[in-house]
């Protein structure tokens, strides 16, 4: 019943999708990364929001995505604290084998 | 600046950088050892056409990626089963969440972080590499494009893979509520 209801969405949201000033999830797609810089223009943000409104599936996508991001974020700032201590034995390497 | 204040100063990240792409620790320490001697023997040379940390940075590359390619052990997986899918439509298929366990704990914080570690590493080297600068250094597109030799499209490009493969990796956690 779920996979019918999402399948009668799609065939919908296929024919809202072809109407001018909207996108498809597909085209969508390839907004996410400049939308995330703040590299689209104008016209092409209101198209992206616009696609956000209706599609659901978009808006939990980006969502997830969003939250990915942030995981990563999170353990970068964690691994950068732990690397405060510098590995003695390569520096000292390092500086041997610049003097041969 | 005196080359022991710049090995001091840089061999961190260096390091870390060597580990994301050999993923073993002593490769790493022979490919920032490599790194740091085409450094100093470059040194003079360095016309700042790029910044010197842009410099570094794709000379660690180049170096961990050569060690990376002699190594006949490696196995790359593939991506493509990990990208969102679309109908002919251009609509986009919900993805399908599996449940890896029912009644789990929630991860304390350090877990959290080794399985992002994990599933990063995981990831096929154009794409992790790509994540790493971007995210990780917070390096702009354009210098990661200098770093890597491409052209700024296709770090777009792959970072918007590499962020949709660890999205849908991290799926079970994300959905769940546990990160």
């Amino acid at each position: 019943m779920t996979a019918k209801v999402g399948s009668i969405r799609r065939v919908l949201n296929g024919i809202l999708f072809k109407l001018p000033g909207m996108i498809t999830c597909a085209q969508f797609e390839d907004f996410i990364v400049a939308y995330l810089d703040g590299e689209l223009t104008k016209e092409e943000l209101r198209i992206f929001r616009r696609h956000l409104l209706v599609c659901r599936d978009c808006k939990r996508y980006l969502a997830d995505y969003e939250r990915a991001m942030k995981c990563v974020k999170d353990m970068s700032d964690e691994i950068k604290s732990d690397l405060a201590d510098v590995p003695e034995d390569l520096v000292r390497a390092v500086l041997a084998a610049r003097q041969k | 600046m005196d080359f022991e204040v710049l090995v001091r100063t840089n061999v961190t990240w260096i390091l870390a950088l060597a580990n994301v792409i050999l993923k073993d620790h002593a490769k790493a320490e022979d490919a920032a050892q490599l790194a740091f001697l085409k450094i100093h023997k470059g040194l003079d040379q360095f016309e700042g056409r790029s910044s010197m940390k842009t410099w570094m940075y794709r000379i660690v590359v180049n170096e961990a990626l050569m060690i990376r390619r002699k190594d006949k052990s490696r196995e790359e997986s593939l991506i493509d089963a990990m990208l969102p899918r679309f109908d002919k439509n251009g609509c986009r298929f919900a993805e399908e969440t599996i449940n890896r366990e029912t009644g789990e704990t929630i991860l304390s914080k350090k877990q959290q972080q080794d399985e992002v570690q994990r599933l990063i590493l995981a990831l096929p080297d154009q794409y992790r590499i790509v994540l790493y600068l971007r995210d990780i250094e917070e390096m702009t597109t354009a210098q990661v494009a200098t770093v890597l030799d491409i052209s700024e499209a296709n770090v777009k490009v792959r970072l918007h893979r590499a962020r949709a493969a660890l999205k849908k990796s991290l799926g079970p956690f994300l959905a769940g509520g546990k990160f």
